[in-house]
């Protein structure tokens, strides 16, 4: 309950002028949804029966405090940062690719089929270059037909690319269990696997892969090209306006093409860094269905790539965390699920407010506004 | 080589048109009330959080109450519940229904998984439910029994298609519904509330997705399983979509897709070997196919997914 007062108040500051506030008012509306969320998954906690204060804990052990917990929780930031990268440049162009998991796997898959042969013709280094790039091409391709249908024909890209997500996971089974297939391996099919000492370096003096130094580095690029280059400004008019970017000349056909393959790129460098970094082969039906967590995210950043990492840093460790508090509590660990749904109403909800206020219609009663202004004390 | 003779044998026969029915009727259901949404111009991608709801409340429903009856009434209930949130967020407060609808579904994968590892610790299961068979029609060979011996729910399913085409076809408010999605500020014109229409459009495809996932849970699999509906919901989108508003292309595409997701079974009656990943995919492939080649004549409400707000340019 408190939380919610103190949310209304810091937002009743915002409303005043000048720098300070127009700080507030995005750190209300960037971390308000994220503590509704918390405290209306713990109402969930304890009605299951669980105890919210030792869940909650449990997520910080496991996700920061234990042993390799933070470290774990890098680790896994890594790829979710390259799907955030990749989510900002469509929804930037308000085009709504939701084939992340699709694309994430088939590049995965492809990558880790291709792995110990190549690594084997060619220097290690060099190896794994081509091996990153290749995961992008994967993932660009995987775009190429939503991308088409949406550019062309001005067919639904989200129906598109959720139904090519669906395709993607059949088509990397089957890669698994017909080319790629290791037969020296266990009875579940599985790739071959590429060795530890052949993955992606570690940064010194820890087991963090350089996964992560390439998708910081993809986030500033991506920031620098949305905010300060002519594409990134092309890309704005088409999400703002469609017709508006076709008055200015521009070729929206081409700008939906590429948006929608240098995002596929961006999440087939995600699948690389997992499985390059991590894991090393891909086992029949693994599916970590990172995508439609990382969506939220995207739009609580406000499409910033620079932004969305604190966020996708908390998700990471809620990711690590969830998993000692979910064996702990004796639950399935899909809570994670349940907050981003809930961060996700939250920042709905969030928005309409904000959106009200500007619009100058308050959504308290005058009489509530006006006992409000008293204790804010002005 | 096999002649095509002994792949149609009666159990081929049988397996597939069985399996595509108990697989296809989910969808049908499913599919049918996102017809009635979109035609309203909301988009409605919390369909597979609708499902999952009616598969979990319904199944305990069934279990608990030990009726049928009471488990497809909690199932369109937990469908009308989570329907309401797309009401007050999408329809009456203009929020963004594609951000409404993927918080839905997230939720609701996530709530029933809690759940079921919380609550359903047994793994409890459901008897066998009585079916109805139709005297006469089932007499006949091959493929009476498969598909004139039905739950009840089955057979007013196929009413409910009726109904809809009905309401579409013949009445006001099937008038209304499309003036919702086509031109909902010439509705408020005419004196019709857009919010009411479309909130009444909503609510029923709630009940309706629920109650698919109930028949998934109670008749399909007699169990409850986290994230059972396994896309059902997208697919059922999906079929929507391309059905453009007629409910019997909805149903000629629900039977299409639930063969196929029976193929593997009834190819196994016929000893034949295809990779189930190749069949699993084999609806959307030909989904896409399909938007490639006919895709120019794809149609869509002109206001789908846009809120109304009144007095708004």
């Amino acid at each position: 309950m408190s939380d919610t007062a103190a949310t209304e108040s810091a937002e009743l500051a915002a409303a005043r002028p000048g720098r300070l506030g127009a700080l507030a008012d995005t750190l209300v509306r960037s971390v308000g949804p994220v503590v509704l969320a918390l405290v209306a998954g713990a109402v969930i906690l304890a009605a299951l029966g669980r105890n919210p204060g030792t869940f909650y804990g449990d997520i910080v052990e496991g996700g920061l405090t234990r042993g390799n917990g933070l470290q774990e929780s890098i680790i896994r930031a890594a790829p979710l940062l390259l799907i955030a990268a990749g989510l900002i440049v469509v929804f930037r162009a308000n085009i709504w690719n939701l084939g992340i998991d699709g694309q994430f796997l088939l590049a995965g898959v492809i990558v880790a089929g291709v792995a110990s042969p190549l690594d084997d013709a060619l220097p290690n280094g060099l190896a794994l270059v081509l091996l990153w790039l290749l995961a992008g091409a994967v993932g660009a391709v995987w775009t190429l037909v939503p991308a088409f249908l949406r550019a062309y024909y001005g067919v639904n890209e989200i129906i598109t690319t959720l139904m090519m997500t669906f395709i993607g996971i059949n088509v990397a089974n089957l890669f698994i269990k017909g080319p790629f297939r290791d037969f020296e391996s266990t009875n579940v099919p599985q790739t071959s696997v590429l060795p530890v000492e052949r993955r992606l370096p570690d940064l010194p003096g820890t087991r963090i892969h350089a996964g992560i130094v390439v998708a910081l580095v993809a986030l500033v690029v991506v920031h620098y090209v949305m905010t300060r280059t002519s594409f990134g400004l092309r890309l704005n008019v088409l999400g703002a306006n469609p017709r508006a970017a076709v008055h200015f000349g521009l070729s929206v056909k081409r700008l939906i093409m590429v948006s929608f393959a240098v995002s596929g790129m961006l999440i087939g460098f995600a699948a690389a860094a997992e499985i390059l970094g991590v894991w090393g082969y891909v086992r029949a039906d693994w599916d970590p269905a990172f995508g439609l967590i990382v969506v939220p995210l995207v739009f609580l950043a406000r499409l910033n790539a620079i932004a969305v990492i604190p966020f996708v840093a908390l998700l990471a460790v809620l990711s690590i965390g969830g998993d000692l508090a979910a064996r702990r509590a004796e639950l399935p660990n899909d809570f994670l699920l349940v907050l981003v749904g809930l961060i996700l109403l939250f920042m709905a909800i969030t928005e309409y407010l904000g959106r009200k206020r500007e619009l100058g219609q308050s959504y308290l009663t005058e009489g509530l506004r006006q006992s409000l202004r008293r204790r804010a004390g002005r | 080589m096999i002649a095509v003779g002994d792949v149609f044998t009666e159990g081929f026969l049988t397996a597939l048109v069985a399996g595509g029915l108990l697989a296809g009727i989910p969808l049908l259901l499913a599919a049918l009330g996102e017809t009635i949404s979109e035609r309203a111009g909301v988009l409605n991608i919390g369909l597979e959080g609708m499902m999952l709801m009616g598969a979990y409340v319904g199944f305990s429903g069934a279990l608990y109450s030990g009726y049928t009856w009471v488990g497809f009434g909690a199932g369109a209930g937990a469908g009308i519940f989570v329907a309401l949130f797309m009401v007050g967020l999408c329809v009456r407060l203009g929020l963004d229904q594609i951000v409404v609808g993927i918080a839905l579904t997230l939720g609701a994968e996530g709530l029933t998984s809690l759940l079921h590892g919380a609550v359903l610790t047994e793994r409890p299961r459901l008897g066998a439910v009585e079916l109805v068979t139709i005297p006469g029609l089932s007499e006949i060979p091959v493929l009476g029994r498969s598909v004139f011996s039905q739950h009840l729910v089955v057979y007013l399913t196929i009413g409910g298609v009726i109904a809809v085409w009905w309401l579409f076809r013949s009445t006001t408010f099937g008038l209304s519904l499309k003036a919702a999605g086509d031109k909902p500020a010439a509705l408020d014109a005419a004196g019709v509330s857009v919010y009411r229409t479309r909130g009444y459009a909503v609510l029923a495809t709630g009940s309706l997705a629920g109650l698919g996932g109930a028949y998934l849970a109670i008749v399909g699999a007699g169990t409850f399983e986290p994230f059972m509906t396994n896309g059902a919901g997208f697919i059922a989108i999906i079929l929507a979509m391309l059905a453009r508003g007629r409910p019997f292309w909805v149903v000629a595409g629900s039977l299409l897709i639930g063969m196929s997701l029976q193929l593997q079974t009834a190819l196994q009656v016929a000893r034949i070997d295809i990779p189930i990943d190749v069949v699993n995919m084999l609806p959307f492939l030909a989904v896409i196919v399909v938007l490639l080649l006919f895709g120019r004549r794809a149609y869509l409400p002109a206001a789908l997914g846009l809120p109304y707000v009144r007095g708004a340019r």
